[in-house]
């Protein structure tokens, strides 16, 4: 019959397949050519990065930072050699607004850093974007280093560097808790910190094996509502909170990392058994179960809860938002007390990364009164460098007796996850 | 008989045939399960490497809570979006409900709402001491009862997914022959037992392909459901993640999600049903018969208005308040255009090759049966109840230790997402493909084409509404989501998942409004771009 005309013969075979396959293709090929060749750039970058501190170079990297969308292509690096020949048309018409259009501050402060460094830098950000951003990009200008930065959660981040390995592109990673960071320490994928730079901070906010190095300081506090607690109501330590006055008016947040360095830091200092006792006590109080701290200052303004144990900025930020006070207010603990917790967002370089120099000037930056300061303005945080001011609303982190614990410990998080789900928490 | 005849038809080719089928078929729809499967292989790997430890955490009676939690969540979700689907489709289809296209329209938008910005928007305005409360205070409301817990994350997952269920629905009733409808009328069933009896049937695979959906994605899922304080599996996974840094630990549970998931599909498979549903005998395709409600218009109205506020208005409503609160207190007005541009384009890419890597599967299963086309449709889905970050790390292991080349590309991206939302273009394409006769394919080859390219320029064409949709829903459930775009993304590509995330991780709502508002807008764009083609493909 008819059916039999058309037969499948191997030519017409292969030229469908052949077909097929290309058609399934077409979007990958699409995408390869409009995305970007960042990795393959990468390495050509930095070995030219040592010799050309030029000016032209400088203004041609000046304006690919602050912009999103133009990182990913291939030009940003082979600027750095200046030879700008297939420069897209973002480079240079933008030379003059980047800056000014996307950030506040971009253009007023001069180079004081001196040395222009180039290069570029990867950099895995645990911090969000909304707060890191101005800093990095300052830094970006004072240096002329192309900082290329992927913002994701900071554990997230460090499983994806854990499973990286070598083959990561990081060179820098900077962590919201040192948790995280003594997850990647403990794997050996940091660098040792020349001295100069651990030097600049206290040894109780970085590393003891000179892996890393805190940036900027986060205090435990207790939020309450004004309205419905006065400050004569708060217990002199936090372990009093399980009286039964507190019954139904507290709030906490198992998961959150702060949390657990905080339920760490009581088992280290009063003990299992102690933090087990806090631990029910609080629970059988009725306490409500929020995911994060955010959603607890929120509950403490709304008056769904009286209190909440969290960190000292949320409090600040939210202020900032509603644009003015609200009924919430913080309570801190200074007397050695286990609530007198001080955590710390810190940074790390990547054993093997590239850009060697890059990465410490950007540590270094990050320490400078530049950058501690800006963590103290804008974010809230304690800039752990000493001779910087917090801001006037934080209790000085001087007056602050914290325990007495390694801060890298906190990420051996093994026996306190297994407090918190015998609790029955987690 | 009809198996018999499809595989002497192919005589040509038989040796390489699996079923009937060419290889043509049946190589790319191998070779596409398989890549799905990469997250299994890299779960098995990590587990491994975990040893006794794994089989501890499993045998937990914390562990075994958590999964009874998460089956009882799927459970009334995938109920519940059946049943607030299946009316809402069929009276925008089948009625003269009136301004039917635009509750079509709005049925389908609330997939453009990011559940955990659908979680921080519902406790914002249903909390017990939220919007809804402060409105009804002056009435004496102190506190409103508490919507934490079951309740609500099963409202706010229904009302932000049963647009699943009314994806697939309406190309399957859109698909249906009025034929049969009318052979029941005119036996004298009225209109409710032509529904209960004769559409409802018909609808089944459509019915089970979207009520699949739901119920993996909301295994799946984790941020509205960790808001709203529901323990599901998926957090201990995270917690796995996050806060032990143990990927062995968090693999072993993965890899309990995939044996449910496997459950899953069996009960789905037989719910499917082997029937035929295309059309037998002569005839051409028409428009059906619009049934007129009459008194019935009020209550479907408000019926169709009452979903929409809850599943829509609601949670658009409130992230625009906090866009207002946000501009008045001087937040500056943040349009990011450019990561607009790359959520539209990569999420149009990841529609168009999820659809393309669905084909060969769909058509495989729905032309030749049998255990090992059956077996492809399995393994793709087998994915789909991960949660996104497993995808992801298991895409960088291998990305960044054996294919550095396409790591950190867009196209790993792409990659990405067609392994995790595969099952979406796969269901559609199905349901749709089903309803397109052999007969048709018979007489095109009559004609002189052979089978390929009667798949090609007839089969697939007749099945269009179903490509259509299963392109949209890949590209509404890619344009929003999170996990995987964070981790695989090329350093320093923004979409405006991460730039929501990024702010209200911090709590600085109002400066997630404006992404999150642009989101909904380019999402609602697409749907009505889509369906203003179908709407000049009907006529």
């Amino acid at each position: 019959m008819a059916l039999n005309d058309r037969n499948l013969t191997r030519r017409s075979l292969l030229r469908y397949s052949v077909a097929g396959m290309s058609a399934a293709a077409l979007p990958w090929l699409l995408a390869a050519c409009g995305g970007d060749d960042d990795d393959d750039d990468e390495p050509t970058a930095t070995q030219a990065a040592g010799d050309d501190p030029t000016p032209t170079e400088d203004s041609a990297a000046d304006d690919e930072t602050p912009t999103e969308a133009e990182e990913d292509d291939a030009t940003p690096t082979e600027a750095g050699e200046a030879t700008a020949t297939e420069e897209e048309d973002e480079e240079t018409p933008t030379e003059e607004e980047e800056p000014t259009a996307t950030e506040d501050e971009a253009d007023e402060t001069p180079t004081e850093s001196g040395a222009s460094i180039g290069g570029s830098l990867v950099v895995y950000s645990g911090r969000s974007e909304e707060l890191v951003r101005p800093i990095i990009e300052r830094f970006a200008e004072e240096t002329g280093v192309d900082v290329r930065v992927q913002y994701a959660g900071t554990a997230e981040l460090a499983a994806t560097l854990l499973e990286e390995g070598s083959n990561t592109p990081a060179d820098v990673f900077f962590a919201q808790d040192a948790g995280a960071l003594g997850a990647v320490a403990r794997e050996g994928m940091f660098a040792t910190l020349p001295d100069d730079i651990l030097e600049l901070v206290e040894p109780r906010f970085r590393s003891p094996d000179g892996l890393w190095i805190g940036i900027s300081g986060r205090a435990r506090v207790v939020v309450y509502n004004r309205e419905t607690v006065s400050e004569e109501d708060i217990p002199e330590s936090i372990l009093d909170f399980t009286d039964p006055q507190w019954e139904g008016r507290l709030g906490w947040a198992p998961t959150n990392a702060s949390f657990q360095s905080f339920v760490t830091a009581l088992r280290v200092l009063e003990g299992d058994d102690v933090a087990r006792e806090w631990l029910e006590g609080i629970r059988d109080n009725g306490v409500t179960e929020y995911s994060g701290n955010s959603q607890i200052v929120q509950a403490v303004i709304d008056g769904e809860i009286d209190a909440g144990f969290v960190n000292q900025y949320y409090l600040y930020r939210f202020e900032e938002e509603a644009g003015g006070e609200t009924v919430a207010a913080n309570h801190w603990y200074t007397n050695g007390d286990p609530g007198a917790l001080v955590n710390v967002a810190g940074a790390g370089i990547i054993d093997g990364a590239e850009n060697q120099e890059a990465a410490e000037a950007f540590l270094r930056f990050l320490l400078s009164e530049e950058g501690q300061t800006y963590f103290a303005e804008e974010t809230y945080e304690y800039p752990l460098v000493m001779g910087i001011e917090a801001d006037p609303r934080l209790v000085p982190l001087s007056e602050i007796d914290t325990p007495d614990i390694d801060l890298s410990d906190l990420d051996d998080l093994e026996g306190t996850l297994q407090l918190l789900t015998e609790v029955g928490l987690l | 008989m009809q198996a018999a005849r499809r595989r002497e038809r192919w005589k040509g080719s038989e040796w390489f045939a699996i079923n009937g089928a060419p290889p043509l078929l049946w190589l790319p729809a191998l070779l596409v399960s398989l890549a799905v499967t990469l997250p299994i292989a890299y779960l098995f790997i990590r587990a491994y490497e975990g040893g006794d430890d794994v089989l501890r955490l499993i045998w937990r009676a914390r562990t075994l809570d958590l999964l009874r939690n998460t089956v009882v969540l799927a459970l009334i979700v995938t109920a519940a979006s059946v049943a607030i689907a299946l009316p809402y489709a069929w009276l925008v289809q089948r009625t003269d409900l009136p301004w039917r296209r635009f509750w079509g329209i709005t049925g389908m938008l609330p997939l453009a709402i990011p559940s955990y910005v659908g979680g921080y928007a519902v406790i914002a305005a249903l909390g017990p001491r939220g919007m809804l409360q402060g409105w009804l205070e002056p009435l004496g409301v102190e506190r409103l009862p508490e919507i934490y817990g079951l309740t609500g994350a099963s409202l706010t997952l229904t009302a932000l997914i049963f647009p699943y269920v009314l994806i697939t629905l309406n190309a399957a009733l859109a698909g249906l022959d009025p034929a049969y409808e009318e052979a029941a009328r005119s036996l004298g069933y009225g209109p409710w037992r032509t529904f209960l009896f004769v559409d409802v049937p018909l609808l089944r695979p459509a019915i089970a392909a979207g009520g699949l959906l739901v119920a993996l994605y909301t295994i799946s899922e984790f941020g509205a459901v960790s808001l709203l304080r529901y323990d599901t599996f998926t957090r201990a996974i995270y917690i796995q993640y996050t806060n032990a840094f143990d990927r062995s630990l968090a693999a072993g549970l993965a890899l309990l999600l995939i044996g449910l998931t496997v459950i899953v599909l069996i009960i789905e498979a037989i719910s499917r049903g082997r029937a035929r549903y295309y059309r037998v005998s002569a005839g051409g395709g028409r428009p059906p018969q619009r049934l007129r409600l009459g008194g019935w218009k009020l209550p479907a109205v408000l019926f169709c208005a009452t979903v929409t506020l809850a599943s829509l208005v609601v949670p658009v409503g409130v992230v625009t308040y906090w866009l207002v609160r946000g501009l008045r207190a001087g937040e500056p007005l943040r349009l990011i255009w450019d990561a607009g541009w790359h959520s539209f384009y990569v999420s149009g890419l990841a529609a168009i090759a999820a659809i393309i890597a669905a084909l060969p599967i769909a058509l495989l299963g729905v032309r030749f049966p049998g255990r090992f086309s059956q077996a492809l449709e399995r393994l793709s889905y087998s994915g789909y109840a991960l949660p996104g970050i497993v995808v992801a790390l298991s895409l960088v292991f291998f990305g960044a230790n054996y294919a550095p080349w396409i790591y950190r590309t867009i196209g790993m991206l792409v990659l990405a997402y067609t392994v995790r939302f595969l099952p979406q273009a796969v269901g559609t394409l199905r349901a749709a493909l089903l309803q397109v006769s052999p007969r048709v394919e018979e007489a095109a080859r009559s004609l002189g084409l052979s089978g390929p390219r009667a798949w090609a320029t007839v089969t697939i064409p007749l099945a269009w509404r179903g490509v259509l949709s299963g392109a949209a829903l890949v590209f509404l459930t890619v344009i929003k989501e999170l996990p995987a775009t964070l981790l695989l993304r090329p350093i320093g590509f923004d979409t405006l998942a991460t730039r929501i995330w990024g702010a209200s991780v911090e709590g600085f709502f109002a400066r997630a409004a404006a992404p999150a508002l642009i989101l909904i807008a380019i999402s609602a764009a697409a749907m009505l771009l889509i369906e203003g083609v179908g709407q000049r493909r009907d006529t």
